[in-house]
């Protein structure tokens, strides 16, 4: 291997592994019992765990008809859609924030409306959270569909039809089957953004502990006061990362290669 | 059952404009090179594919296209196997079968019953369970077949059939199609550029080249007297286009061959290439042809060498291997070639 692309490549990987191994290391293992049941952790992590699947499956539900609009459809200005469903991935959480705050928050254009209709304001509630994390994470999952779909034979879908399936039915018995590993592992994806969302969701719903601090507002605040716990509930994120990336790579991934 | 079709579709360098009918129980064969529109016939038949033109009618009376209406594939009460097959990978053989009839609204129980039926019929009894990976290419075959015939189509479409199997697989389930498709009440239509496949599976045959229809008739009328070259040389025929004077054909190229019986007007003349023979010297006597032609081109082809000959009357000659070595013939060369005059098929352009 030339030097030029192997001596960048092992610095890469060191840039990359350094800083965990660094958490690992540094670790209070001795503590590691007393800081995990501390008050606020179980929760802040149940927190993350539910929000973050609540808005797997919202994505789920929204994205993958989305998925099939963008990569089936004849519809006019696909790719413009496309585009604008991909700005989320660019843009900076906090950005996002503040734009669902705008439209969402008791003043907003929409918000408005709801907060007079019902009296209720999405803004600093878990539902929010919920929201946030969707409008970040779902992209991923989009994208991800999009690109199963497109790889997928879609003359299969024409055999269906000369079956006597129509576009529905075709859709739930032959596509939805065949693109299940892409679906699989964009859900994974979608699920992994929106357990690390941080900007969005402190901007958009705050930082109350309980109702809106997930695990990385946790993180955040920790290190400010007790790094000690800030390493520990670190260490947790990164232990459900790993298992996400190793369900991923074991299940999805190796399942989807062979779609 | 019968089918009544206009189809005008123009995509690309691609103008496809043929008009043909199917009666009841028949089966139509549209024979034709690679690029003349045969695929994209059968998916407007199938109506995955809205054309530009002509009409669709089954029975008389169903409008399936016309240029005011296009009825959905779905709706279409038709079978249609294609060219890979496409059994649902993720379904099992029996469920790929009972498929159409669960959406057509059939209970599980009873569309299972009856997949299993036609997975006996085509002879993969017990393989249900299996997934379509684990068939091999004559079994994949058959079970796409019986997906096809399960719900009692009117009309059966088949894209190449038989192209993905190898050349013994193909015999078999040849013989077994040629018998499911006799047993098949509806009209049935095949694609192919097989001629074998169209001459052994067809009532009738419509060649198509460049979007046209350029020849319809029985299998032996089109394999006896092709009128395009592409056909004569599927069925291993010379086609030489002329005008007939009497007992000669003046060939638009100049030449003049001798046949047996007189004609007049446009003619073709049909010449086996296994009825020519190649001599170095004008052979003795007087054979009525025999032309001084030129070789530009030898292939071996089975135990003949296939030689390609140029000059006033373009022909082909298959000659043994052994009489190829003795004439010591190679591309270039200079020989007489000659056919008996009664040899030659001749009729009317």
């Amino acid at each position: 291997m030339p030097a030029p692309l192997l001596v960048p490549a092992l610095l890469a990987v060191a840039f990359l592994v350094l800083p965990l191994l660094g958490l690992v290391i540094r670790a209070p293992w001795s503590q590691l019992g007393p800081q995990l049941t501390r008050p606020g952790v179980g929760e802040a992590l149940r927190l993350s765990l539910v929000s973050a699947t609540l808005a797997t499956l919202v994505s789920l539900l929204l994205g993958v008809p989305l998925a099939w609009v963008l990569a089936r459809s004849q519809l006019r200005g696909r790719s413009v859609l496309r585009a604008l469903v991909t700005v989320p991935l660019v843009l900076p959480p906090v950005v996002g924030g503040v734009a669902l705050f705008l439209v969402l928050g008791r003043q907003g254009i929409v918000g408005r409306w709801l907060f007079e209709a019902t009296g209720f304001s999405l803004p600093f509630t878990t539902a929010a959270v919920v929201v946030a994390e969707t409008f970040v994470a779902m992209p991923f999952l989009v994208i991800s569909v999009e690109g199963a779909l497109r790889a997928a034979d879609a003359r299969f879908e024409d055999a269906a039809a000369t079956l006597g399936a129509d576009r529905w039915t075709t859709f739930r018995r032959v596509t939805l089957p065949l693109v299940a590993p892409g679906i699989a592992a964009g859900a994974v994806l979608c699920w992994a953004r929106a357990l690390g969302e941080f900007g969005a969701t402190i901007t958009f719903a705050g930082n109350f502990p309980g109702t809106t601090q997930t695990m990385p507002l946790a993180v955040y605040l920790a290190l400010q006061r007790d790094p000690e716990a800030a390493i520990v509930l670190s260490l947790v994120l990164l232990a459900v990362s790993l298992a996400t990336l190793l369900l991923l790579r074991g299940r999805w991934l190796g399942r989807g290669a062979l779609a | 059952m019968s089918l009544d079709a206009q189809v005008v579709v123009r995509r690309g360098s691609l103008e496809l404009d043929v008009a043909f009918s199917v009666a009841d129980g028949e089966v139509l064969a549209v024979l034709g090179p690679n690029g003349a529109g045969k695929s994209t016939l059968l998916r407007v038949l199938a109506g995955l594919l809205v054309p530009d033109g002509g009409r669709v009618v089954v029975d008389g009376d169903q409008v399936w296209n016309s240029p005011q209406q296009h009825l959905p594939a779905h709706q279409r009460p038709l079978g249609m196997v294609f060219q890979d097959l496409l059994l649902f990978p993720h379904l099992s053989v029996a469920d790929n079968v009972a498929f159409g009839l669960r959406t057509r609204g059939a209970g599980e129980a009873a569309a299972r019953a009856t997949a299993e039926g036609w997975l006996d019929r085509v002879g993969l009894a017990g393989l249900g369970d299996r997934r379509p990976g684990q068939l091999s290419g004559g079994q994949a075959q058959r079970a796409a077949l019986a997906r096809a015939l399960v719900g009692d189509p009117r009309l059966l479409l088949l894209d190449e059939p038989l192209s993905s199997l190898d050349a013994r697989t193909r015999l078999t389930v040849r013989a077994e199609l040629h018998r499911h498709l006799a047993a098949f009440a509806g009209s049935a239509v095949l694609v192919t550029h097989d001629p074998v496949d169209a001459m052994a599976l067809a009532d009738r045959v419509v060649v198509v080249e460049e979007g046209r229809v350029v020849q319809t008739g029985t299998p032996a009328e089109v394999a006896r007297r092709p009128r395009t070259d592409y056909v004569a040389r599927l069925v291993g025929l010379v086609l030489l286009a002329g005008t007939g004077a009497g007992q000669q054909v003046q060939l638009a190229g100049g030449g003049v061959v001798a046949v047996a019986e007189e004609v007049t007007g446009p003619v073709f003349a049909a010449v086996r290439p296994e009825s020519v023979a190649l001599y170095l010297e004008r052979p003795v006597g007087s054979p009525r042809n025999v032309w001084p032609l030129e070789l530009v081109a030898a292939t071996p082809h089975g135990s003949v060498v296939r030689c390609d000959l140029a000059g006033e009357v373009p022909l082909t000659a298959d000659v043994t291997a052994t009489a190829f070595a003795e004439l010591g013939l190679a591309p270039g060369a200079q020989v007489w070639a000659s056919v008996k005059a009664a040899e030659v098929a001749v009729y009317t352009r």
